[in-house]
């Protein structure tokens, strides 16, 4: 199905028509540069790279993170379901495991300066949390909206010592940030690496990003064994650009590679059903004369176009403008998706749908009141799509982040929209 | 094969090249300018086509764009435009790729480059597109008789120069500094060298990004380019202009005086008139 089984394969970076490196002159140098760093010490592992990664993502992050069974959701649907819990990663999120990864490299490359984008925060906190540990300089950008609204974010960056710069343009949010953290690479790119957040951008990025992440479907292929005896039926992930998609799918594909995993966990397994979730918003489409679309839905209902580094699958309008998204929940915010994603789509191994905002609001609550996890708001969209599952088999559901950050935006949202699954609140209000 | 108008524009002496966004404020003000930056002395109009992801922009740009975009400027608006244009001067698109990517069909750049020759374009820099993935772009400008103008950065490497080189037609476009556009006082210490590097090829040579007045097109040529290529401080004016609530006629006065110094200027750096 994949382009690219074969663990060996260099690939020239493109997945079917998608992928590629749109970048401008200046960056190529720097994007040939980390291309050669990613084949000789991620694929290769070469002076041990790999090894080094494994280790302080054990000691440092905390894997392996569990896979626990939820058995009131169990019941609910009618079939075992299973949380991968990369709520319990050091940070409470996935975004770890590819941020580590890619600063260390920066380290491997003689590279003595961080740059990343960040929407919500996530990606922001866990690049200045793993510069922090590795003593690297950071400066995070991020849009003025988003500063606003995840001020507690802001805060754990600036704990750890990095600089955050407020982007101003645009809407003030993650696709202006990325614009803008392209821009100062472009500028600083002899001493700089730029941490993408997600398996976007140009290549090696959406690859290497996946094989960072890939580490959650290595450890979910081993403990289902153990605990299951057997492979999952399906895997259920959120996509917003993909990366814990990627994370959860990239070893079921086969396209991940990582050396020193164990045997036989990145071989392709063909059967087990991968659901890749978006954002619905409060309702599918792109509204062409407002320039906004309002929901996050490129996977599952937008069109082929290139935006940041990658030809992919895009909401925009009919003349190729890239429109504002919306989600509820901040990290599916993007108007674009990985490269890899939106081949897999077409190809048939992955199967995208979306889930609107209400109905993440609900499995939100269900999680929380019923499990005793409190998932984020991007994965509380792959709970809600439980409800379109109709296989019989087990089901792994990849919590990709805990939700105390959405805390605000979940009481706020849930008495707006009327959510019935929410607690009552009021007798708390001053 | 016969030189294109673009490279022909470099003939008689330094050339400028004049930077401005389509649509910035509106479409009837961007034919004036255009009409008194060819008055200044311009040889060579670079005529944004605005895109909402303008990764290679400085502020300036970046703000242009938007004040374009929120007027409704769209690629059928800008192809009109360059039709109304009676200066007789090669017109170059700057754009990014997605918007020659999705017109017409939507599945690649063939669509607007045809209508784009049929409305009077000369060629291409799109600034997103290595030379790496321009392809499609090459053979669509090929099959059309346009030229499509690679970037040479001070990051480049001698290996992607001359493939740069070997493919670039019309001009080569000698990007003065890293980053992104933005007018700079000074000329960069990287552009002498990027020139010494460029010294070896007949095809013209105009260095772009922080060019801001005649003092520096002077130092420009005098390093050896054929020609300079200026955005944001036109731009810089434009936005001056919108910001006083200026008439387009008075804008149009200072673009054509910045114009004619930035061309005087350019002159200047080169001992004697040249004649290839």
């Amino acid at each position: 199905m994949s382009t690219n089984t074969d663990d060996t394969t260099r690939t020239d970076g493109t997945f079917g028509d998608y992928g590629g490196q749109y970048v401008p002159e200046v960056l190529m140098p720097a994007v040939e540069e980390l291309t050669d760093a990613y084949e000789r010490y991620v694929l290769d592992n070469e002076d041990g790279f790999v090894d080094d990664f494994r280790q302080r993502i054990r000691s440092f992050g905390g894997r392996p993170t569990p896979l626990t069974h939820a058995p009131t959701l169990s019941q609910r649907h009618g079939v075992d379901v299973y949380l991968k819990r990369e709520d319990l990663l050091h940070g409470g999120a996935h975004k770890l495991n590819n941020a580590l990864g890619q600063v260390l490299l920066a380290k491997y490359m003689g590279k003595d300066r961080i740059v990343a984008e960040t929407g919500a925060g996530q990606h922001g906190t866990a690049t200045a949390m793993a510069c922090a540990a590795l003593e690297m300089p950071c400066e995070i950008y991020m849009g003025r909206t988003d500063v606003n609204r995840q001020r507690p974010n802001v805060f754990r960056m600036r704990l750890h010592d990095a600089d955050v710069n407020p982007v101003t343009v645009g809407s003030g949010t993650l696709k202006e940030a990325i614009n803008e953290t392209m821009r100062d690479w472009a500028t600083n790119v002899a001493d700089t690496h730029y941490v993408i957040g997600s398996v976007v951008g140009p290549h090696p990025f959406p690859s290497m990003v996946r094989d960072f992440q890939a580490i959650i479907s290595e450890e979910l292929r081993a403990q289902s064994r153990e605990q299951l005896g057997e492979l999952p039926a399906a895997v259920i992930a959120c996509a917003g650009g993909g990366s814990n998609t990627m994370g959860a799918f990239g070893a079921f594909v086969g396209s991940a590679s990582l050396p020193g995993a164990p045997a036989g966990t990145h071989e392709p397994a063909p059967d087990v059903d991968l659901l890749a979730v978006e954002a619905g918003g409060s309702r599918l489409g792109v509204d062409d004369d407002a320039g906004y679309a309002p929901n996050s839905a490129s996977l599952s209902t937008g069109t082929e176009g290139v935006l940041h580094g990658a030809r992919t699958k895009l909401l925009q309008t009919e003349t190729g403008q890239i429109v504002e998204s919306h989600s509820v929940s901040a990290g599916l915010d993007y108007a674009g998706v990985g490269p890899e994603l939106a081949h897999l789509v077409d190809t048939g191994r992955i199967t995208p749908t979306n889930v609107d905002d209400d109905a993440a609001l609900a499995a939100f609550h269900r999680l929380s009141r019923d499990e005793g996890v409190i998932p984020a708001l991007e994965t509380s969209h792959a709970v809600a799509a439980l409800d379109q599952y109709d296989g019989d088999g087990p089901v792994v559901v990849n919590v990709s982040g805990r939700g105390d950050k959405d805390l605000d935006t979940v009481i706020e949202a849930s008495a707006a929209n009327d959510i019935d699954a929410a607690p009552d609140m009021e007798v708390f209000e001053q | 094969m016969t030189r294109s108008d673009l490279a022909a524009a470099f003939d008689d002496g330094p050339a400028l090249v004049s930077y401005v966004v389509a649509g910035d404020p509106t479409p009837a003000a961007t034919a004036e300018y255009i009409d008194a930056l060819v008055d200044g002395g311009t040889d060579v109009i670079e005529l944004g086509l605005p895109f909402s992801e303008p990764v290679a922009e400085g502020t300036t740009i970046q703000n242009a764009i938007k004040r374009a975009l929120d007027a409704g400027m769209t690629p059928d608006a800008y192809l009109d435009l360059v039709a109304r244009i009676d200066a007789d001067v090669p017109v170059v698109c700057m754009t990014y790729y997605n918007l020659l990517f999705q017109y017409g069909d939507r599945a690649g750049p063939a669509a607007f480059v045809s209508a784009a020759a049929e409305a009077g374009v000369s060629g291409f820099v799109v600034p997103d597109l290595p030379v790496d993935e321009s392809g499609p772009l090459r053979e669509a400008c090929r099959a059309h008789g346009l030229d499509l103008v690679f970037v040479v950065a001070p990051t480049t490497t001698a290996d992607r120069r001359e493939r740069m080189l070997d493919l670039t037609t019309g001009f080569v476009y000698v990007q003065g500094r890293v980053g992104t556009t933005g007018a700079r006082e000074e000329v960069s210490a990287a552009t002498p060298d990027a020139l010494a590097a460029l010294q070896h090829t007949d095809i013209p040579k105009a260095v772009g990004f922080g060019v801001s007045s005649g003092e520096q097109a002077r130092e420009i040529t005098a390093s050896g380019a054929d020609g300079v290529i200026v955005g944001s401080a036109y731009v810089d004016t434009v936005a001056d202009g919108v910001a006083d609530d200026d008439p387009p006629s008075v804008v149009a006065d200072r673009l054509r005086d910045l114009a004619a110094e930035l061309k005087a200027g350019a002159a200047r750096g080169v001992p004697e008139p040249e004649h290839k």
